[in-house]
Order: structure tokens, then C-alpha cells, then sequence
């Protein structure tokens, strides 16, 4: 499994770091929200595989008993996806914004500051 | 008083100097000569003892642990340097109150002469070469800002910047040199260094730090073909020139090859390098002295020519050198200092800066007269003055040179005629003769003006005159220090008829015809291809190239267009991370592996397929939904694998940026394929490599078991600490409370950005 993961995270990569290389800045966006779930994947599969297996502690115990899926990548990840959250929210309301003034979304228009 | 105090009174006065300049007011300017006279007395206290064969070191710690100190050695030769620094420094701090007054920057230009002297007298006391190194390092810094004084103007800063560049970059040298030596001694204190020099000089590379360290020699003491930062350096304040090139900055590398001769003396390189670079500079500078028509130009050069004569002493090593050198480097501190002060008198009184437009000046400006025919007559090698017992000196060494006597003598007396030509320009040219009609009104300088030539000139004089004082106190010493052992020379200013004389008439005489004769030296016309490879043309041209590769590589790196930030970026990671684990591509192998369902690979191979389409479609809304997709088949991958919580925020999160994708799109552009093909293929194959690379990293990764203590802990701690049962909840919102915290601040931030965004009227 992790190695089929491996090749998933790969592709998140790929199409994400395509999307960034983009002109338009709608794909980047897109690119950008492909990149952060790549990353998130990435960052889970470190912390290894455990089928169903989730850090709860049960009833009358002082632990989890093993095996347990590690707690540790997923509390990082429940950060960063979030925060991912956060900025594409915001990235998309800028662009927004941005084109209603601009008229244009060719970053290769948006290189100076005059409008 | 401590050395290490007078050394640091100059750093720790410097500071108040702009304040308490104005304070004194300008008639009081003078006062600040009492700090460098404070220095002189202070130490001639040492001489005594010095003459007797003492030394002192003083020994501070500063960076022990990389055997760094600020120790002080005493010898004959520091405190030759140093009274003559600080004893010219006393009149040069005297004539520029005067020289300066009421310029409105006096207090700064005292504050970096402070400076400057005050790194001088580090950099020749100093005992550990590191230290050594610093004060060297000061003393160019200083003399950067004392140059380029004048700062409005274009050429003082050029020549600031040339000489900073030049002499920055001897002491980069200076410092490697330093290190390969303290790593084959294993310190850097330098009398160490002398003791141990039979196995340091047979060491191999013993030539490289060697060879790195007389670079840092030949730039600060301008030696060719690096020589021309010191006539450019011309630029600065009069008293600054005078300062900087009699007795201090360019004897800095003089400085050096004295000390360093005890220990480097004795290898081939020594003499095989530093002779023929003196002996170059020698008659080189001499005779392009003879060609300049400004007075400061015309001593520049021919301070040039001495230090390439100081130079080829040193180089040549045998006690009548080395004795040579010393009385050189004293009779030329005295006579340079004294004529630049004069140059700085004629354009102050006249407005006129070359010697040829000037005659009759004796009848206004006696004093000053006198003061010059002395400095001339040292400068000319004629008798009684120290200049011509100097000559006589070093025509002796030469003559005794083990290597190319011959030759260095021919050198040294057409050198020494173009000088005696120098003295005619400077002494006699402007004071004699008739008095030119547009120069009337004219009338001696003020006294602080004056009085540093009229003593630096009876100095030369009485030193001639009366050498046996001089010889005992001060250059035997000096000698002894710069030998290694004990030298007993005896000055004499009658020798009795012997080559050397004749060699002496002969330069005199033949100094007068090239006077008389200058108009055609003057008019030699240098070949056209000479004149375009000199060396300021090689300097010029390095610093053209440095800036125009500059250039190339800010247009190239930054070239505003974000893709290509990203493809630099891109590019450089796979290929640092992609390189060394294509190097072990074979040891990638699972031990442990999670077994496979149907449903698991189904959803994973979902993902890649939807990845591709969002990036394929056309349509905004259909690339939305395929990124939707992802979004929830790595969610049912969360839960799978034992993460409700992820899932959980992951579904909503992927809800709402849907939804929120849904809203602004409408009002977004649609695609559009804006790149060409070329542009797309080459995307494809680096975020493709991109991608390949990652794989590799997880699959690299997940090969080691690192122990998971920080997970073990949060475990087992849930419960007993926290009182939670979800450890990943419990993590969050206790263990990384804080961390949380923030991230609902940026949250917050974000939420409010929108918002103000969304409420923002752009105005037309």
C-alpha cells in the first residue's frame, strides 16, 4: 500500500507543481490545493500505515494498546489543512478581487504596479 | 600607562571627536595634536631600555579559544614605526587643525584620523597575527573614508573605492596566509613563529602562506603592478596624503616584510619574489614621478619608488640591507611628510598645485623655503642631510647584493636621478627664480602650517649631521629586531673616497641633467600599447567584468516572472534531492508494507486519475469537482487508516472550498491556455521529475524506523495527564495548546482578510 502512496503523493506533486508553473491564476490555485493535499498525504504516510487502527484511548485503559495509527502526523496534519484552508480561501478573494480591477489573470500582466 | 591603553586611547577618543570639536571651537583645533604627541612621549619612555636590548609584550586575552589575543610587542623595530606614527601624527594632527579650519566636517575628519592612527599603532605593536590582521584591516577601512574625505566629489570616491578594493583584497590574501601558517605552527603568535622557523619554512606549505602574505605586502604598500591606488589616493585632504604615505598605511606592508624577515628570510622565495618586485617599483615610480606636473602627484609617485626601494632591502636581506632599509624608511618618513605637508602649503597660500607654474617664493614664504631646500636635500641624497647617508647605504648593500648586484645598481641610480629631479621640482622650482607677476600679495603660511616641515627638515638634517644619536637609539635597535640578532653598524657621514661616493656624484649630477632635461622625459611618448594594457586599465577592466557578470546573473535569476522563481526553484531541489537517492536506487526496498485491499486501490488510483483531470479540463467547474474528488478520496483514505479526526476536517473542509470555489468562480475568467508548447512540455517534464523525485523521497523514508519517542509520549501521557481519550484532540488542544492557538489566530486573520476584501469597493 505505502508504495502505491508513494506514487500518489508523486502524482499530487506533479499536477500541483504544473498548476503552479501556470500563467493563468485560477490554475494556480488549483495547483496550490493539489500541493498542500500531496504534502498532507506525504506527511501521513510518513508516520506509517495502520488499518483502522485510531489513536483512542478505550474504556478503563491508561493507553492505547498496540498497534495504533501515530497520532503524532495526524495532529500535524489537522493543522495544515486548516491553515491550507485559510490561505486558498484567501488567495481565491485576493485573485477575485484583483481581477475585478485588473481585468486580467496573466500573471504575466501583473508584473508591475501600475494598472 | 599601558600599552593596551594608548593603543585603544585613539578607538575610545574617536568617538567624541565631532562633539568635542565643535566644543573646542575652531581656534582650538590644535589641542587634538596632544593626543598623538601624548603617544610620542609615552613611547620614547621605551627607548632607553629598547637600546639596551630589551623588549617588552604585553598580553591580553581577547578569543582564547581560537588562540586570539591582543598582545603587544615592544621591540626596536614596533616602536620605530611607532613613534614615527605618532610623532608625525603630532604635526600632521597639528597642520590639518589649521589646514581644516572651518570646514564644517573637522570633528568627523578627526574622528577618522583618530581611528586611522589608532590602527596603525595596533598593526605595528601588534604581537599576534590575527590581531595583526585586524588593525590591518582598520587601517584600510579608515584610510577608505579619510580618501574619499571630499565625498561630494565623484573622483575621491572612485579612488576611495580603489584603494579599499585594492588593499581589501591584499589582506583577504594577508589573512589565508595567516591561517595556512598558524596551522603548520599551531598558533599565531608571531615571536612563536620566530623560534620555531626551522620547521615552518620546510614545511610545504610554508610557500603558499608565504606567497599569500607578500601579496597582502605588495598591495598596501603599493608595489607594481598593484601601485596604482596610491597616486589616485591623491584625492584625499593634503594632510591625509602626507599621513598616510610618509610614515604609516603604505609602510604597513614595509612593516610586515621587516617583521616576517627573521623567520622567511632564509627561503628562495623570499628574495627571488621581493627583489625584482622592488626593484621594478623602484625606478618605475621614480620615473613616472618625473612626468607628473601636480606637486601631490609628483611626491605620490615617488613615494611609490621608495617603498619599492624599502622593498628590495628587505628583499635582499644581508645586515648592510636591512641597516640600509632602516635608515631609509626613517630619512624618507621625515622628508615625505615634510614636502606633501609643503605641496599642502603652495596650494593653500597660492591656489596653485604644479611646481612648474611657480618661482621666486623665497622672498614671501621663508620659512617655508627653508623647510623645503632641507626636505629636497634629504629627498636628493646630498650631503649632510640622513637622505645621503641612506644612499650611501644602500648603494653599499646593493653593490654587495649576493644575486644581479649589477643590475640593482643600474636600476637604483637611474632610479636616484629621477628622484634628485623630483627634489629640483619640489625644493628648488617653486622657491627660486624670478617671481612671476600674477603671484604678488603673497605671504608666509601660518605657523601651525609651517612648523611640521621647517622640524620634519631640520630632523633629516640634525639626523645627518649627527647619526651616531639616531643609530643608538632608535635604528640599532630596529636593526637587531629585524635581523634577529645583533647588528652594530656605524653611521658616518664622511666614508672617505670610495665607489660608493662616485656613485653618489654621479646620481647627483646626472639627477640635474634629467631637472634640466625634464621637458623630454616629459614628452617620451609611452606606446600606444603600453598605455592600453597598464595596470589601472586591468583593474578598470576586472571591476567592468565583475559588474557586467552581475549584471547577467540578477537578469538571469531575477527575472520577475513567477514560473520561473518556481522552475529554479523546482529544478535545483530534484535535482540536489533526486541526485543522491538515484546513487542508492537499489537499496530502496519495503520491509514492512500495509497489505492492499480492492477498495484502497481503487481510491488511490482515483486520486491520481481526478490530480490529471482537474489539471486537463477546460472547464472551471468540471476542474473543481475533480479537485473535490481528491479532496474526498484522501479523506476516505484518513479514515481507513485510523484517522477520523483528519477526515472529519478534511470533508468539511473540502465542502466549503467547494462551495467557495463555486461562488467566485463565476465571476472569475475562464481557462485559458496562455503558454506555448514548448513552455507546456517542459512544465510537464519538471513537475514530472518533480513528482518522480517525491516518490522516491516517501519510498527512501519509509525504509528507516526511526524510534517514535515524541508519539510514545503523547500516548501515554493522554490519560494521566490531560484526561483525554482521542489522542490527537488532546495533542492539539492541550499538549500544543499554544501552537493551536496560533493557527486560529492566522485563521482569524485570513477569515478577516476575506472579508475586507469581500466589503473592499474598488474605485474606477
Amino acid at each position: 500500500m505505502e508504495l502505491l502512496l508513494a506514487v500518489v503523493i508523486g502524482s499530487l506533486y506533479a499536477t500541483g507543481l504544473y498548476m503552479l508553473l501556470r500563467r493563468s491564476v485560477v490554475k494556480l490555485i488549483i495547483g496550490l490545493g493539489l500541493l498542500s493535499n500531496g504534502s498532507n498525504l506525504l506527511i501521513f504516510t510518513m508516520g506509517r500505515l495502520v488499518r483502522g487502527r485510531p489513536p483512542i484511548v478505550p474504556e478503563g485503559e491508561s493507553s492505547v494498546p498496540p498497534p495504533f495509527a501515530d497520532p503524532l502526523p495526524q495532529a500535524l496534519i489537522l493543522t495544515a489543512i486548516v491553515i491550507s484552508f485559510g490561505v486558498l480561501a484567501f488567495a481565491l478573494v485576493l485573485i477575485h478581487r484583483a481581477y475585478q480591477k485588473v481585468g486580467t489573470d496573466d500573471l504575466d500582466d501583473l508584473k508591475t504596479t501600475d494598472t | 600607562m599601558d600599552v593596551l591603553l594608548a593603543v585603544l586611547s585613539g578607538f575610545l577618543l574617536a568617538p567624541l571627536a565631532p562633539w568635542l570639536d565643535r566644543r573646542l571651537g575652531k581656534r582650538w583645533g590644535w589641542m587634538w595634536a596632544l593626543v598623538p604627541l601624548g603617544l610620542f612621549l609615552f613611547f620614547l619612555r621605551f627607548v632607553p631600555a629598547l637600546a639596551r636590548g630589551e623588549a617588552f609584550t604585553r598580553r591580553v586575552p581577547w578569543i582564547p579559544r581560537l588562540d586570539i589575543h591582543l598582545s603587544f610587542h615592544l621591540d626596536g623595530l614596533s616602536v620605530l614605526f611607532a613613534l614615527l606614527i605618532s610623532g608625525i601624527g603630532a604635526l600632521i594632527f597639528l597642520y590639518a587643525a589649521r589646514y581644516l579650519e572651518g570646514h564644517p566636517h573637522r570633528g568627523r575628519f578627526f574622528l577618522l584620523l583618530l581611528g586611522f592612527m589608532a590602527s596603525m599603532l595596533g598593526l605595528v605593536l601588534a604581537e599576534n597575527a590575527l590581531a595583526l590582521f585586524v588593525f590591518w584591516e582598520l587601517t584600510s577601512l579608515s584610510s577608505y573614508l579619510l580618501i574619499g574625505f571630499e565625498h561630494e566629489r565623484e573622483s575621491a570616491r572612485s579612488a576611495a573605492l580603489q584603494a579599499l578594493l585594492v588593499t581589501g583584497a591584499g589582506g583577504l590574501a594577508l589573512l589565508t596566509g595567516w591561517i595556512l601558517l598558524g596551522q603548520i605552527g599551531g598558533g599565531f603568535e608571531i615571536t612563536q613563529w620566530r623560534s620555531q622557523r626551522e620547521q615552518l619554512i620546510v614545511h610545504p606549505h610554508a610557500r603558499w602562506a608565504l606567497a599569500l602574505i607578500l601579496l597582502g605586502a605588495f598591495t598596501k604598500s603599493a608595489q607594481f603592478p598593484v601601485h596604482f591606488w596610491l597616486p589616485n589616493a591623491m584625492e584625499a585632504p593634503t594632510p591625509v596624503s602626507a599621513y598616510l604615505h610618509s610614515a604609516t598605511m603604505v609602510k604597513a606592508g614595509v612593516y610586515l616584510l621587516a617583521r616576517l624577515q627573521p623567520i622567511f628570510g632564509t627561503m628562495d622565495l623570499w628574495g627571488a619574489t621581493i627583489v625584482p618586485v622592488g626593484a621594478v617599483t623602484f625606478s618605475l615610480g621614480a620615473l613616472l614621478a618625473v612626468r607628473q606636473s601636480e606637486a601631490k602627484r609628483l611626491l605620490a609617485y615617488s613615494t611609490v619608488s621608495a617603498l619599492g626601494l624599502l622593498t628590495l632591502l628587505l628583499g635582499i636581506g644581508t645586515p648592510t640591507a636591512v641597516t640600509a632599509a632602516m635608515v631609509f624608511l626613517l630619512a624618507h618618513a621625515l622628508y615625505k611628510a615634510a614636502l606633501f605637508l609643503i605641496a599642502g602649503i603652495l596650494d593653500h597660500e597660492t591656489g596653485v598645485r604644479e611646481p612648474e607654474r611657480l618661482a621666486g617664493l623665497r622672498r614671501a614664504m621663508p620659512i617655508t623655503t627653508v623647510a623645503a631646500v632641507l626636505a629636497a636635500a634629504s629627498l636628493a641624497g646630498l650631503p649632510p642631510s640622513l637622505g645621503f647617508l641612506s644612499k650611501e647605504l644602500f648603494y653599499e648593500a646593493l653593490r654587495a647584493a649576493p644575486r644581479w648586484p649589477l643590475l640593482l645598481l643600474g636600476n637604483a641610480v637611474l632610479a636616484g636621478m629621477a628622484l634628485v629631479a623630483v627634489a629640483g621640482l619640489m625644493g628648488v622650482r617653486p622657491f627660486f627664480g624670478r617671481e612671476r607677476s600674477e603671484l604678488q600679495f603673497l605671504h608666509e603660511a601660518p605657523r601651525p602650517l609651517w612648523l611640521g616641515p621647517l622640524l620634519l627638515g631640520l630632523s633629516g638634517t640634525i639626523a645627518g649631521l649627527w647619526p651616531a644619536g639616531v643609530e643608538r637609539t632608535l635604528l640599532n635597535p630596529a636593526i637587531t629586531a629585524t635581523l634577529g640578532q645583533p647588528a652594530h653598524i656605524h653611521l658616518a657621514a664622511w666614508h672617505g673616497l670610495n665607489p660608493t661616493l662616485l656613485l653618489s656624484a654621479l646620481t647627483i649630477a646626472g639627477g640635474v641633467g634629467v631637472y634640466t632635461g625634464r621637458g623630454i622625459v616629459r614628452a617620451l611618448a609611452v606606446p600606444r600599447v603600453l598605455a592600453r594594457f597598464t595596470p589601472s586599465a586591468g583593474y578598470a577592466a576586472l571591476l567592468n567584468g565583475i559588474f557586467t557578470l552581475a549584471r547577467f546573473q540578477t537578469r538571469v535569476l531575477q527575472s520577475g516572472h513567477l514560473r520561473y522563481y518556481l522552475l529554479t526553484i523546482i529544478a535545483w531541489t530534484v535535482g540536489i534531492v533526486g541526485y543522491p537517492l538515484l546513487r542508492r536506487a537499489d537499496g530502496i526496498a519495503l520491509r514492512r508494507s500495509a497489505p492492499e485491499h480492492m477498495m484502497d486501490i481503487g481510491l488511490a488510483l482515483l486520486i491520481p486519475l481526478a490530480a490529471l483531470a482537474a489539471v486537463r479540463f477546460t472547464s472551471r467547474l468540471a476542474a473543481i469537482a475533480a479537485l473535490g474528488v481528491v479532496g474526498y478520496a484522501i479523506a476516505l483514505l484518513y479514515m481507513i487508516f485510523g484517522a477520523p479526526d483528519l477526515a472529519l476536517t478534511q470533508f468539511m473542509v473540502e465542502s466549503l472550498t467547494v462551495i467557495l470555489f463555486v461562488l467566485v468562480f463565476y465571476r472569475l475568467p475562464r481557462f485559458a491556455t496562455l503558454s506555448g508548447r514548448w513552455a507546456r512540455a517542459r512544465d510537464v517534464v519538471v513537475s514530472a521529475l518533480a513528482g518522480g523525485v517525491v516518490s522516491a523521497l516517501v519510498l527512501s523514508v519509509l525504509e528507516m524506523s526511526p524510534p517514535n519517542v515524541i508519539s510514545e509520549y503523547f500516548v501515554h501521557k493522554s490519560v494521566p495527564e490531560a484526561h483525554g481519550r482521542n489522542v490527537v484532540n488532546v495533542i492539539l488542544v492541550d499538549f500544543r495548546a499554544l501552537d493551536t492557538l496560533g493557527e486560529i489566530t492566522v485563521l482569524a486573520l485570513a477569515g478577516l482578510g476575506v472579508y475586507a476584501l469581500m466589503r473592499l469597493r474598488v474605485e474606477e
